[in-house]
């Protein structure tokens, strides 16, 4: 187990150079150039300032040996500045990261809170009505476009019915708490966890439709359990193995996946520093950004497969 | 018709949100390939009519340029479609060339590549096509009066989306060339002296046919919602080319004096998945030997 774990790990690091080498090459590939900025922000520069602030960048080398500088400085827990932000990137990405953190959470949250219920309630019956309709109201919700559910939420709720913000994490007035943090987080939640949740369903009503033609399942049945006993203590208990699988690859993914309802909604996350700092030509907050995101896909991944082993005694690694 | 085919065909025809869903792609697709000749000018604006209700003459209503509406859309479905139609195609291709070699051959090189899916596959899939689709062509060597060209803004998304999406199809292929190359035809066959192309497109392709349909049916919605998210970020497809994606750019600019616009676009991307994932998923049952005729 540990050693498949340092496996894992190794191949992980591997992956994130080589994403780090691949994207770096891509980013001198983007339109815009740091120092022709510099040159349209400010008249006075001349040509000859022009090359003397490149080969003060390093920006005369070539990319591959600027590759390999960045690595070192990395290496060395030099992250670099952000241009975008005015900042070091880590304080650029540190409150980023909490803001994603607090969205994300609320979500799944109430996706799961919804979903679990749901995808049992459909497993009772198979191929009923019931269970035709759940199925349907699953697939609805892994086919929603988050933009433009998002989109609708914000037409209906704020430019319609005026009940809440549309947009940013709290009021220009400074905000008033925690109430005022709550409204603002209400139609992105909202727009994440009806677009996440459909996925649960179905993990969770196949999860427990496979543990109904169990042995262990009859032998409750034989000895006079309840059905609501079978299915809460018996059956949820092993059909949580798989979901549970399922959450820790989509923890990892959190720190990316709302890209699109953060730019929506302005809420000031990982996802929408990543796009923003990838459109504004900030190399370095959108490299070391898309790395971590990066990382933290590569750890749920792991995690996932360590939770599997350790909650399903059948599964063992050699 | 085989029997395989035969018994697909039979189910199918039995799961009615599959039969729904094929109906619903089968008149978008008729809608987006016909409306040149049914529709008006997707590119016409009428000044005098910006943000039009809907009306006899415009039957949505029109945009803030005082284009059709409904126009819009089918021109946008053109595009969407057919993106998510060749990148299907693509990434199938990919998959399945990847996995055969990799499944067939086995060793250092099953190992290279299944290391290189896991690795796409873990890879945080949005930012990492908001990268590709923000890199410049025109520094790749393409020159930029070409890249103006419809077919050329088309075949870079689909490149793009393609690039990364062919793992699904490359595990799956590869799962069955392993299990399948063990079988006595195929022994058989390398006994009578049939090189391994022979045997990999003659007597192993076709035994995989049917899951690589299914994981290409399934990835048509997919493909849909992340050309439409790009085209919304404005990184897919620009422009005055409209994709159901960009259309709601649009929308959103003017969400709060013309909130009523962000529905179309936006419903036609929910259907058109909807619609993908239902029949895909119709299929997947429908083609699985293992599940009987009565169950759901």
């Amino acid at each position: 187990m540990i050693h498949h774990a340092v496996s894992r790990g190794l191949q992980s690091l591997a992956v994130l150079l080589i994403m780090s080498f691949v994207v770096y090459g891509l980013m001198g590939l983007m339109p815009g150039d740091p120092i022709d900025l510099m040159i349209a922000g400010d008249p006075h520069l001349t040509a000859a300032d022009a090359l003397r602030l490149k080969a003060l960048y390093g920006l005369d080398k070539h990319w591959t040996e600027r590759y390999l500088r960045w690595l070192a400085q990395l290496a060395q827990g030099e992250l670099g500045y952000s241009r975008l932000y005015a900042r070091p990137v880590l304080d650029a990405l540190l409150p980023a990261l909490g803001n994603t953190a607090l969205l994300m959470a609320a979500a799944l949250a109430l996706a799961l809170l919804v979903a679990v219920p749901l995808g049992i309630l459909a497993s009772l019956r198979p191929g009923s009505a019931f269970d035709h309709g759940i199925n349907l109201l699953a697939f609805a919700s892994v086919s929603l476009p988050t933009f433009w559910l998002g989109l609708m939420l914000m037409v209906v709720f704020a430019v319609q019915l005026g009940w809440l913000p549309a947009s940013g994490m709290s009021d220009v007035s400074g905000g008033g708490g925690v109430l005022d943090r709550l409204r603002h987080m209400a139609l992105p939640v909202a727009t994440l966890a009806l677009a996440g949740m459909g996925q649960y369903i179905r993990h969770m009503r196949a999860a427990m439709v496979g543990e109904a033609h169990h042995d262990y399942v009859r032998t409750a049945r034989a000895k006079g359990c309840s059905p609501a006993r079978i299915v809460l203590r018996h059956q949820l208990r092993n059909a949580l193995i798989p979901v549970a699988t399922i959450l820790a690859l989509e923890v990892g993914g959190l720190f990316s996946g709302a890209l699109i309802t953060e730019t929506v909604f302005a809420w000031p996350g990982m996802g929408r520093l990543i796009f923003e700092a990838v459109m504004g030509n900030d190399f370095n907050l959108a490299l070391v950004g898309l790395l971590l995101a990066t990382a933290m896909t590569l750890l749920g991944s792991i995690l996932a497969d360590m939770a599997y082993a350790a909650l399903d005694r059948r599964v063992n690694f050699r | 018709m085989s029997p395989i085919a035969a018994r697909a065909l039979r189910r199918l025809r039995r799961d009615l949100p599959a039969l729904l869903g094929l109906a619903v792609l089968t008149v978008l697709v008729l809608l987006a390939v016909l409306s040149p000749w049914l529709l008006q000018d997707p590119e016409a604006m009428d000044l005098a009519a910006l943000f039009a209700a809907p009306s006899a003459e415009h039957w949505l209503g029109t945009d803030e340029l005082g284009r059709d509406v409904l126009a819009r859309l089918a021109q946008g479905g053109r595009v969407s479609l057919a993106v998510a139609g060749a990148t299907a195609l693509l990434a199938a291709i990919i998959g399945t060339v990847l996995g055969l070699l990799a499944g067939y051959h086995g060793g250092t090189l099953d190992a290279l590549l299944m290391r290189l899916t896991d690795g796409v596959m873990a890879l945080p899939l949005l930012p990492l096509l908001i990268v590709l689709a923000a890199v410049d062509p025109s520094k790749l060597g393409i020159p930029p009066e070409r890249l103006a060209d419809e077919g050329i803004a088309i075949a870079r998304i689909v490149a793009i989306i393609a690039l990364v999406g062919w793992t699904t199809v490359a595990r799956l292929v590869r799962a069955q060339t392993l299990s399948i190359k063990a079988r006595d035809y195929v022994r058989a066959a390398t006994a009578i002296g049939a090189g391994p192309r022979r045997i990999m497109i003659r007597h192993i392709l076709p035994n995989v046919a049917s899951p690589i349909v299914v994981a290409a049916t399934l990835s048509v919605g997919h493909i849909v919602l992340i050309e439409s998210a790009l085209s919304f970020l404005g990184l897919g497809i620009r422009p005055p080319l409209a994709s159901w994606g960009n259309m709601l750019t649009g929308a959103m600019n003017v969400v709060w004096s013309a909130p009523a616009q962000a529905l179309w676009p936006g419903l036609a991307i929910f259907l058109t998945v909807l619609a993908c994932n239902l029949a895909g998923d119709g299929l997947q049952r429908a083609l699985d030997p293992r599940s009987g005729d009565a169950e759901f």
